[in-house]
């Protein structure tokens, strides 16, 4: 019989509806205006909804601004830069913004020349997402259930408490390794999950790797 | 009508889940849809299909139909047209008309209801009529990005006293004094369109049609319109056809009365003549089944459209596992994140190419098939539709909040 969790871990997930604020960029000098502009559902909807959507595909280290910089402005060397940041490593979604607000900046005075402006028709429309955070039927009071429900919660629900939650206090800790350390004292889940990288895996792989590492963590456990 | 858990296997279960818990919030409450048809178009039917589910999760749906004569008709499809960017001439009495129309629809029709999602420009003036409290929202389905400037000004008059607007792409978003969401439309799994067929039925189906399949098929099913380019499509095809072993289906509607259809029906029949390996079929309107057997059996899908609304036929071959080479037009693109989910073209040249390739790489036109299908089954099934529109009623009712507890 393993050991209960005082507090059970209560799997929720999250749901996004999609607002279209009507503002565009046609070159990248538009883009970093909106970017400036943007509140915290913006950067959120550009951000982390790419993962989210592409977590079928092959994994995309990418947000929407490196996507389009990349695939329609055409700017290569910046596409790759913007690529780059990983918003994963961000405590807050201002942070966010001030990495590419700082990346394109740079970019605009390195190059001073003509910007180049895209085709009518294939602008960037900046959005913003209206976040609702759902509960599941998924409860864990130990790590066998604990592994149970990571086989049955949807992507979403995984993204939310391992990438999204570190957007929130305790600030860089996603929610499994703070749950494991608040009830069984281990930390060593938190180390593992703390090594994960979004842009490495698709959510379905990376499921079965947090699935591995909470396995591996329970036979240590039983076995001391 | 199928069950809403009838939809796991295709949504997943957790879709099923989100959407009762979503549901729950709004228990009891009245969600009124107005629009101008019954039967026929996709408006009517997605409700068809949608507001049964509604019913089965707790929720009082309604559907009125706004009412008018031949004139009134008439007048609103100049609008429609107009709004879609084709040049129209409109009248102050044509205004003139919608106006007393919508007047009259309004003392008659009964539009007591939480919240109401009103479709297109037909209905857009009920407004007027709004009771205080109610939610209302304008659905447009149609790509306003080279809307005629009279008619969009006549109906921003109404639209911006809306509480909210839902669009289908970002692209056809306007100036507005009121929030825009964006909703795309949706295929249903389990129409007979798209439900899922056994080998032996689709194989009898193709018998039954005489479509031989002793050959990889590429195949467009889409009406005989020029705006669909099927002479486009017979080009590229015959650019190939020295290097392939393949043949070509161009499937569309019956064009008996629409007289420009019939034009480009006999200019495709032309210029397939002779050439065993093309062939133009037409099929009545309620061919679902069939259109879906062969989609299933074709090797590619095409959809070569030089213009387009949202494109849903792209989803539903999608939805089939299939390889998809489109035009990027309209809200295709929405579909289609090309070389991952399937492949955008602009040119006769760019389609033959893509053709040749794919034949000659089928481990990479499975895996475009693959990840379209998944990318379908994230944005562009019915239940996400669904879920859109109540996480809408939801975000209006509960005072409009960036983030929302459950």
């Amino acid at each position: 019989m393993e050991r209960a969790a005082v507090e059970p871990f209560k799997f929720r997930t999250r749901l996004t509806l999609t607002e279209v604020t009507g503002r565009r960029a046609a070159n990248i000098a538009e883009l970093l205006e909106g970017i400036k502009a943007a509140d915290d559902a913006v950067i959120y909807h550009h951000t982390h909804r790419f993962i989210k959507q592409s977590h079928h595909l092959v994994p995309e280290g990418a947000n929407d601004f490196a996507y389009w910089v990349t695939n329609t402005v055409q700017a290569d060397r910046l596409g790759e830069e913007l690529t780059s940041i990983d918003i994963v490593q961000y405590n807050s979604l201002a942070d966010i913004r001030g990495a590419f607000v700082k990346m394109l900046e740079r970019h605009t005075s390195e190059n001073p020349g003509p910007i180049r402006t895209v085709a009518p028709g294939r602008e960037f429309h900046f959005m913003r997402a209206i976040r609702f955070s759902l509960p599941t039927a998924c409860s864990a009071a130990d790590y066998g259930s604990f592994i149970e429900c990571l086989r049955n919660v949807s992507a979403s629900s995984l993204y939310l408490h391992v990438f999204e939650a570190r957007l929130r206090p305790p600030y860089g800790l996603d929610d499994f390794s703070h749950w494991f350390k608040i009830n069984f004292n281990d930390e060593a889940v938190g180390k593992e999950l703390s090594r994960l990288d979004p842009y490495s895996y698709t959510l379905e792989s990376l499921r079965q790797r947090i699935i591995r590492i909470i396995e591996r963590r329970r036979a240590e456990v039983n076995r001391a | 009508m199928p069950k809403i858990d009838e939809y796991a296997p295709a949504a997943g279960g957790s879709a099923i889940e989100e959407l009762k818990i979503i549901a729950s919030r709004l228990k009891g409450k009245t969600i009124l849809n107005v629009n101008s048809t019954a039967v026929g178009g996709g408006v009517a039917e997605i409700l068809s299909r949608m507001l049964p589910m509604m019913t089965e999760l707790g929720i009082k749906p309604r559907w009125e139909l706004i009412k008018g004569g031949e004139d009134f008709y008439a007048v609103t499809k100049k609008f429609h047209n107009a709004l879609h960017g084709t040049r129209q001439e409109l009248t102050p009495a044509d205004f003139q008309l919608y106006r007393e129309t919508l007047k009259t629809n309004m003392e008659t029709m009964d539009l007591d209801s939480d919240i109401a999602i009103i479709h297109d420009p037909q209905p857009a003036g009920l407004i007027d009529r709004k009771p205080a409290g109610a939610k209302w929202i304008w659905r447009c389905h149609i790509d306003l990005s080279n809307r005629q400037a009279d008619v969009w000004d006549f109906l921003h008059g109404y639209v911006s006293r809306y509480d909210a607007a839902v669009i289908s792409a970002p692209s056809f978003s306007q100036q507005l004094p009121v929030k825009q969401f964006q909703v795309p439309p949706s295929i249903d799994p389990l129409a007979d369109k798209n439900k899922e067929l056994s080998d032996a039925e689709v194989s009898d189906i193709m018998r039954r049609l005489e479509i031989p399949t002793d050959k990889p098929l590429i195949s467009q099913v889409s009406r005989f319109d020029r705006l669909k380019d099927p002479l486009g499509v017979i080009e590229a095809f015959k650019k190939i056809q020295p290097y392939v072993t393949a043949r070509l289906l161009l499937v569309g509607g019956s064009a008996d009365d629409d007289p420009e259809g019939a034009q480009v029906l006999a200019e495709a029949r032309a210029a397939a003549e002779g050439n065993p390996d093309i062939i133009v079929l037409c099929l009545p309107p309620t061919s679902s089944l069939e259109i879906n057997a062969i989609q299933r059996a074709s090797t590619i899908i095409l959809q070569k459209s030089l213009k387009e609304g949202f494109g849903l036929t792209v989803s539903e071959a999608l939805w089939k596992g299939k390889p998809v080479i489109a035009g990027a037009v309209g809200g295709i693109p929405l579909q289609i994140t090309h070389k991952y989910s399937g492949i955008l073209t602009r040119t006769i040249e760019g389609t033959a190419y893509w053709m040749k390739r794919l034949l000659h790489e089928p481990a990479y036109a499975r895996k475009l098939g693959e990840n379209g299908r998944e990318h379908v089954r994230e944005n562009f099934l019915l239940t996400r539709h669904l879920r859109d529109y109540l996480l809408l009623a939801l975000y209006l009712e509960s005072g409009r909040q960036d983030f929302i507890h459950l």
